[in-house]
């Protein structure tokens, strides 16, 4: 326990701890980083607007800290690559990338081709659904980077635990964190159960370690990240920072239950590739919930297929682009 | 029109090109207006709203960055002589209370939310305008003091730009106060005007029955009544404006307690003092008949003054607005100018863009496009002023 305090007294950090940009755009340059943000898009019309003009305005040009971004769309329906690119984003369809490997659809497809995209040293990736966007969200995890070398993975957090009268209240993630993802590391990843919100979709990681990691391509994205950084490189590698309050569209019950099915996937997968479980026995893809009208049930049944990606160091015109030998 | 100095229509003359050159950094303005905006500033609350415009006037630079005992949050952007200082000032507060989902959206059309246009984009200008004066390569002779001001609305009676002024101690030769909208408004005059809450109270002690079942809302009825039977003259203009009600609890228990804001208008203080007797007398009668106690607060008064139609200031404002191509809407005004005019300083009160629809609205929503014109209008007439415009 005194171990796992003592990690997150050293990682945990607080946005308004990097608010002096002009400070953190020196230390960049001194150790001549460049940094790229990634806005994963499927459908967000109603805040993809705001995000871009105030990382824009505020990250590009009044203070020089994200050298490109890029929203990278899914193929939405509605108008959020043209108001993107009306605000003068970059604005890729994810099938035009890479189109040798072919087309996937899913939030860790538009990730993991960000990494093949974007040329910065560091990537961000902030998703496209936050309707209180600040610059925040970008410096406060970028900054433990800058100042730190060891540091290789930075996550997000929000609402921090405040003085209580019992003491602490206790804070974490998400539902699907609290019900799933926690209990899961505290089992088997007990250090990892002191990353907050394991779960979150805003994170900035270092290129050498996103290249060497593979990316499912759907809701397990995150959790199997934190598991192969973690076999890689320890805890050290990871960082976290609170950034206040998120602001987002509440989801459903059953779209959680889909969301927990694809992170069951991705983590029994790592558990058997770590050798932790012997052979896994065949696992269905399909998740079956009821829906109930009167007096009739029906069950439905949902094919959700966790596949992944393999480290983008492994694809060729990658290594060619970025000049890295066989 | 009447006529001035010719050496300004050249002066004028440069607004379609501020125009379209701020329209190429008009993503300067609607960040500001998306993180002023989502600070919620009920008035009395205006702290946190006027802390960001501290931050912003700090990173551009600006000179003698504070905030007053008001809260009121000023700032200098020094001129390169500093003869003269030209006061900017945009009211802080916003109709909302914190409760409300302040969330602002923008597409490429509009940016919609609450108190997007009265007056989070008022103060967004302030945020911004160093930046755009830094884009367009103008340095002014004089001073500009940028405020932001709180108290602007309803109750608060525009206490901190009055405070600012009893208290800001160099002689200022302009003020120019900043609205959301509406582009091509133009006040240059203030109105006389009442602001008053009329209240009617039933004591727990009071019986009911001899009240009857109307309770207070029956006794603000007849008030309202009354008020309706009021002579309003055609000269001078002058309107009585009800503005809003609160009575009771619920259906089925008899009302205690009940409300009118009102507002007396006119371009005669005469007849508002006449009118405000009136009212002075329906509200005595009432409280004598009913037995409740029924009172009238005076929320705020204003008297009637400011430039005239000719006065360079409005004659300036007008050719500007025609250069842009917009058609100038002449209205009095009863907000920051009416402070300006109290204390003698040359004012007027310009809007930057137009509203969609639903103004004071959680759903107010204003037009990008423009917003360029709206601010290109703004810093001509500053350049004016600075080129000595009010001289002489």
């Amino acid at each position: 326990m005194a171990e796992k305090k003592s990690w997150l007294e050293r990682n945990t950090f607080h946005h308004a701890q990097f608010w002096d940009l002009l400070e953190l755009i020196k230390e960049k340059e001194k150790k001549d980083l460049k940094i790229s943000l990634c806005i994963p898009t499927l459908n967000e019309e109603k805040t993809i607007g705001k995000e871009i003009v105030i990382f824009k305005s505020e990250l590009m040009n009044r203070y020089p800290l994200v050298d490109e971004f890029a929203v990278i769309d899914s193929g939405s329906t509605d108008r959020t690559r043209e108001i993107a690119a009306e605000f003068g984003a970059d604005v890729y369809l994810a099938e035009d990338i890479l189109p040798e490997v072919g087309d996937k659809k899913g939030k860790g497809e538009n990730l993991w081709k960000a990494i093949y995209q974007l040329k910065g040293d560091i990537i961000v990736y902030v998703d496209a659904d936050i309707k209180n966007i600040h610059p925040r969200f970008v410096y406060g995890l970028v900054g433990p980077l800058i100042h730190n070398d060891e540091t290789q993975y930075v996550k997000a957090f929000y609402d921090r635990p405040l003085a209580f009268s019992q003491g602490v209240r206790p804070s974490g993630g998400g539902r699907v964190t609290e019900i799933l993802v926690r209990p899961l590391f505290s089992m088997f990843f007990p250090e990892l159960s002191a990353i907050i919100q394991p779960l979150s979709g805003e994170y900035a990681v270092r290129r050498p370690v996103l290249e060497k990691i593979a990316f499912p391509i759907g809701y397990g994205v995150e959790t199997s990240h934190i598991l192969d950084v973690y076999k890689q490189l320890g805890m050290e590698a990871f960082a976290q920072c609170d950034l206040d309050r998120r602001v987002h569209r509440n989801q459903t019950t059953i779209a959680l239950g889909k969301m927990s099915f694809g992170i069951l996937q991705s983590f029994m997968n790592r558990m058997e590739a770590f050798g932790y479980i012997k052979e896994l026995p065949e696992i269905s893809r399909i998740y079956r919930h009821f829906m109930a009208q009167d007096e009739s049930y029906e069950l439905k049944e949902i094919e959700i297929k966790e596949e992944e990606r393999p480290p983008m160091i492994s694809i060729e015109s990658y290594r060619q682009r970025f000049r890295i030998a066989d | 029109m009447a006529a001035i100095d010719k050496t300004f229509e050249e002066v004028f003359a440069r607004a379609p090109r501020y125009r379209d050159e701020i329209a190429k950094s008009r993503e300067i303005l609607l960040a500001n207006l998306a993180m002023t905006g989502e600070i919620p500033a009920p008035t009395f609350k205006e702290n946190l709203r006027g802390r960001f415009l501290m931050d912003r006037f700090r990173e551009c630079g600006l000179d003698h960055v504070s905030q007053d005992e008001m809260d009121n949050t000023c700032a200098v952007l020094a001129g390169k002589d500093g003869e003269r200082n030209i006061l900017v000032a945009a009211h802080l507060d916003t109709l909302f209370p914190e409760s409300v989902d302040h969330t602002l959206t923008v597409d490429t059309e509009n940016v919609r939310g609450a108190g997007v246009a009265d007056n989070s984009l008022g103060v967004a200008f302030l945020a911004t305008l160093p930046n755009l004066l830094e884009e367009l390569d103008i340095q002014l002779n004089s001073n500009l003091i940028l405020a932001g001001v709180t108290r602007g609305i309803g109750r608060g009676n525009i206490e901190g730009m009055t405070f600012f002024l009893d208290h800001y101690d160099e002689p200022l030769t302009a003020g120019v106060c900043v609205e959301g909208v509406e582009l091509g408004r133009l006040s240059f005059a203030s109105i006389g005007m009442l602001r008053a809450e009329i209240s009617c109270v039933i004591d727990d002690d009071d019986d009911l029955q001899e009240i009857g079942a109307g309770g207070a809302v029956g006794i603000l009825s007849d008030i309202i009544n009354h008020i309706a039977r009021i002579p309003i003259p055609q000269k001078p203009k002058t309107k009585i404006i009800l503005g809003s009600c609160t009575a009771g609890k619920g259906y089925n228990i008899v009302a205690r307690t009940a409300s009118l804001r009102l507002e007396v208008r006119s371009e005669e203080v005469e007849m508002v003092s006449s009118i405000e007797e009136q009212l002075n007398e329906i509200v005595a009668e009432a409280e004598s008949l009913s037995g409740a106690k029924v009172e009238m607060e005076t929320i705020a008064r204003r008297r009637p003054g400011g430039l005239g139609f000719s006065d360079p200031l409005t004659v300036a404002s007008r050719r500007i607005m025609d250069t842009l191509g917009v058609e100038p809407e002449i209205e009095p005004s009863t907000s920051e100018l009416s402070a300006l005019i109290a204390h003698d300083v040359p004012g007027v009160t310009l809007g930057i863009t137009r509203r969609v629809d639903s103004l004071d609205d959680t759903t107010e929503c204003v037009e990008i496009e423009p917003m360029a014109a709206g601010m290109a209008q703004l810093i001509t007439l500053l350049v004016a002023i600075d080129g000595g415009l009010l001289d002489g």
